[in-house]
């Protein structure tokens, strides 16, 4: 055996190579990082204006004019998830709430028990943050409802965006995703992300019935506006991308805000 | 600029180029050349890429034992797409996203790994970092040459700009939808070889073997 192939040598270059360029992947990563999560930032904004139809073409925008459109014309509110009120106390502050953080803290969030969490998320936020579009007259014209859930191999993370009827869905985006490029990715897609454009999400009853089906969706069945296709190579994605609206639309997320929502319109 | 670096950069863009020559590559040159801006991106990331691995590569070349050279070859060639990969997230966003796996599959990129096992473990850094650039930039050249006709052909755009207007958008232009799909850089690649070959002629592979001549058997 050469000297250059004894096995100190071999492992001490081993671990000497490790070292280095974990240390220089590292470095970077963690150098980078601010100006990473700005940009994930804009990307999740571009994502609620490309979801409530304000602009056509988000991609286009710098960053300030997206601010400046999401200042102009978004009304974010905290609501708290349990009782579906809009939260008006102090301690927390709209403008700066993130439930990534939320999530990190017991008093702010809760454990899911594995037979209430459909979508996987393992745990709830308290408080959720919703955006809120109105028209001239200061009536509500879109409700942009934050939503997650586990497709296959990641947390989809995305927006809702209802119609002032609170029945109808306006548009449905993720923002980040890591599901098979080309299978589950095409969540991205925007003739997928077409269709779920005027899907109702309650029946004649009011129950919740809104469903990513196998396959394409029979329009000429009465479930059809309540019917999304789905993608096909991605059975898990699309199937975790149904439990998610499911989820969120339903009693343990934004169920009681929509009905409280709703009672309030019927009043005025 | 000596006489050798020259040829070390200019040979692998047309005379020994990665692509049409040595076929390495392939894989990503269909994936991102449907618009010429991911080209651009990707070009310049393999090309810094398999140039700082090759030098890094020469430069440690008589530390690494031959029995884990391939391993050590990697790791050197992961940690630098995962740099270059986070430095695309930070400033370049969009085009991450459009490259999104792409980025991170330059470490399969059989270019890199061949210059490396090729020419980086026998020659000096210097020499070992131009001819990674010039790798970089013969891959560089096929994959905008292949993003300029499909981008022309299946959007009727250049970098984003309409020159073709298309019929979707009122105008004349009837897209070829195959160009937008990767089976078309395969026509492309094969034209761009023969169209390479033709000129040099010595890059043809003589026959394996010929053909008999049937009339001849039957007799």
């Amino acid at each position: 055996m050469s000297k250059q192939e004894s096995t100190f040598k071999v492992i001490s270059a081993t671990l000497l190579l490790c070292l280095v360029c974990s240390v220089l992947v590292s470095v970077t990563a963690v150098s980078l990082k601010t100006r990473q999560d700005a940009n994930k930032q804009l990307e999740m904004e571009k994502n609620i204006l490309a979801v409530s139809d304000l602009v056509e073409d988000p991609e286009n925008l710098t960053r300030d004019q997206v601010v400046s459109i999401a200042k102009k014309s978004l009304t974010p509110r905290l609501i708290e998830l349990k009782t579906g009120q809009i939260y008006t106390g102090d301690d927390l502050n709209v403008a700066t709430y993130d439930f990534k953080n939320a999530l990190k803290d017991d008093q702010l969030s809760d454990v899911l028990p594995q037979n209430q969490d459909p979508a996987s998320i393992k745990r709830k936020e308290h408080y959720a943050k919703v955006y809120l579009v109105h028209d001239e007259k200061g009536d509500l014209k879109t409700l942009i409802l934050p939503v997650r859930g586990y497709g296959l191999w990641s947390t989809l993370y995305g927006f809702l965006a209802l119609e002032h009827d609170l029945e109808t869905i306006r548009g449905l985006t993720f923002y980040e995703q890591q599901e098979t490029p080309g299978l589950g990715g095409e969540v991205d897609n925007p003739r997928w992300k077409k269709q779920w454009k005027g899907k109702h999400i309650f029946d004649q009853e009011g129950r919740l019935s809104i469903q990513v089906v196998k396959g394409t969706v029979q329009l000429d069945t009465a479930k059809a506006k309540h019917q999304v296709d789905g993608i096909s190579g991605a059975t898990l994605t699309s199937r975790g991308v149904n439990n998610l609206i499911n989820f969120w639309l339903g009693p343990q997320a934004f169920g009681p805000f929509l009905f409280n929502l709703k009672q309030e319109k019927r009043k005025s | 600029m000596s006489d050798s670096t020259k040829t070390l950069i200019l040979s692998p863009v047309f005379s020994n180029n990665p692509i049409t020559l040595q076929i390495l590559g392939i894989c990503s040159a269909l994936a991102v050349t449907t618009t010429m801006s991911t080209s651009l991106v990707m070009a310049a990331s393999v090309a810094v890429v398999t140039a700082l691995s090759s030098m890094f590569i020469s430069m440690l070349r008589h530390h690494i034992p031959s029995s884990i050279r391939i391993i050590a070859q990697m790791a050197i060639i992961a940690s630098l797409v995962i740099v270059v990969d986070q430095i695309l997230r930070a400033y370049a966003f969009s085009v991450s996203k459009q490259l999104s796996v792409f980025v991170g599959l330059i470490i399969t990129n059989c270019i890199v790994m061949g210059r490396a096992e090729g020419f980086a473990m026998s020659n000096p850094p210097v020499a070992s970092f131009w001819d990674g650039i010039g790798n970089g930039l013969g891959y560089g050249v096929i994959l905008i040459i292949v993003a300029f006709f499909r981008e022309l052909l299946g959007s009727g755009k250049i970098l984003g700009l309409t020159l073709l207007d298309t019929v979707s958008n009122g105008g004349w232009y009837v897209p070829n939808g195959l160009m937008l799909l990767a089976p078309s850089a395969f026509f492309i690649i094969g034209l761009l070889i023969w169209g390479l070959r033709t000129i040099y002629i010595n890059q043809c592979e003589t026959p394996e073997y010929v053909i008999a001549n049937q009339t001849k058997l039957m007799q």
